[in-house]
């Protein structure tokens, strides 16, 4: 892990990487939206609006899965005092709220043609808001400190108590869930899909990872290369 | 222990002969739940419907709202750097702090509540669940509270920037303590609640101290 600490190194290796990232990311993308509008079928209850669902779930896996990207990053830099560790973690961050919030806005253009109502309290939706607000937290403490490195390491503790808590309050919303609404109005189809559903939607998952890998790595660049201007230029 | 006990007396003091913190935080919590009924109107049936929920969500900010002064005063006048050498470990001091925060805060809004619970009309059942679930559910408010308050210390806008990281962090407080009171008044069980209420005091008291060490640490840095 040591190893990639070399701002330069990774330097290196991201401008290797960072074109085929690319590539990967507009074909899965490409493919699996083709896929999903063109070849997959219309579900036999909610018509075409289903395809909402081929960004709506993978944004929200990837909403996940960056937040928690995040939280390693920053219990490396802590444990480790890794110094890309930081900048990978705060670069992480706000595409994860992008992603969040796309998952968010989606899941209620798809709410309102089928459940009639743009916004309901259920247990998942409100974790994800929930989700959605740690992470702007996360970038407001980064950034609330004259002295960067201050805000990073604010920032890293704040993603560490944030992951212990995730799995108390996404626990206890579906508790408060259960508790208000006895009858639950919706179900999400069932966990069979049939496959010519399921495959676009994995290729699009697939293309959204690469999408991240990408605007991490363009992120993290832009932050070293910042980093290194702002030093030439002020002599810190 | 000593060193315990040693912070937790200054810090009581000082509360005390500065007077107005806690009669503020006891004001801030009464009046906020008096602009419920007229927000909503004076319905003794609604009222006594949404009670137990007022009067937490109220609750949960008045202890936000006294938070920010946890280790800013410290923090200005360096004297946190001072407490930082002692021999007493950093996290013992936290809990010191947090437990002089429960009591100017916790236990004053603990208090009042039923008060204002009987202005709601909230069900008489409901009483002894609301008191036991503000008494565990208060304390893990000033433990998570203290986290936000030692990663803001210096921050610009510390204040509006602490509750946004605190207040998603309080979610399974509130739902929990809500549960337990309302339960209770609808003539349920409201046991179950307050097992998990003590379940987050117990996590927080063995985890939150060292967090916030953790943050005060890289704040004296």
């Amino acid at each position: 892990m040591q190893r990639f600490a070399n701002p330069a190194r990774f330097m290196r290796l991201s401008a290797a990487l960072l074109p085929w990232c690319a590539v990967a990311a507009a074909t899965l993308i490409a493919i699996g939206l083709y896929g999903a509008l063109f070849i997959a079928p219309p579900d036999y209850q909610q018509g075409e609006a289903v395809k909402i669902m081929y960004v709506h779930v993978p944004s929200a896996w990837l909403a996940s899965l960056v937040y928690a990207v995040m939280a390693v990053a920053s219990a490396v830099a802590l444990i480790w005092r890794h110094p890309l560790a930081h900048i990978a973690a705060e670069s992480a961050a706000p595409v994860g709220a992008g992603f969040t919030f796309v998952c968010l806005v989606s899941g209620s253009l798809w709410g309102e043609p089928m459940w009639g109502t743009w916004w309901v309290w259920d247990a998942r939706l409100t974790s994800v808001l929930v989700l959605f607000f740690l992470y702007l937290g996360f970038i407001a403490l980064a950034n609330a400190f004259d002295d960067r490195t201050r805000g990073s390491r604010a920032a890293a503790i704040l993603a560490v108590v944030g992951v212990v808590n995730l799995p108390i309050i996404k626990f206890s919303v579906d508790w408060w869930n259960t508790l208000h609404q006895k009858a639950s109005v919706f179900r999400m189809g069932g966990p069979t899909i049939a496959v010519s559903m399921l495959w676009p939607l994995l290729v699009m998952a697939a293309g959204f990872l690469f999408l991240f890998a990408v605007l991490l790595m363009l992120r993290m660049r832009t932050a070293l290369l910042r980093a290194k201007l702002r030093a030439l230029r002020f002599g810190t | 222990m000593n060193g315990f006990a040693a912070l937790l007396t200054r810090d009581l003091r000082l509360a005390f002969r500065q007077g107005g913190d806690v009669a503020n935080v006891v004001a801030f919590f009464a009046l906020a739940v008096i602009l419920f009924p007229f927000g909503v109107g004076p319905d003794p049936d609604l009222l006594a419907r949404i009670a137990a929920g007022v009067l937490w969500v109220t609750a949960l900010l008045a202890a936000l709202l006294s938070l920010e002064r946890l280790f800013d005063a410290d923090f200005q006048d360096g004297s946190l750097e001072a407490l930082s050498l002692m021999p007493v470990p950093l996290e013992i001091q936290v809990l010191a702090k947090c437990a002089a925060h429960w009591l100017t805060t916790g236990l004053p809004l603990t208090i009042i509540a039923p008060l204002l619970a009987l202005v709601l009309h909230f069900d008489a059942a409901g009483y002894p669940a609301l008191i036991a679930a503000l008494l565990l559910g208060t304390p893990v408010l000033s433990l998570i509270g203290a986290i936000g308050a030692a990663l803001t210390l210096g921050a610009r806008r510390a204040g509006v920037l602490l509750s946004l990281l605190v207040l998603p962090l309080y979610i399974p407080v509130l739902i929990f303590g809500v549960a337990a009171s309302e339960a209770a008044a609808l003539g349920l069980e409201s046991r179950p609640h307050l097992l998990l209420l003590a379940a987050l005091l117990a996590g927080s008291l063995a985890l939150a101290p060292w967090a916030t060490a953790a943050a005060l640490r890289q704040a004296l840095e």
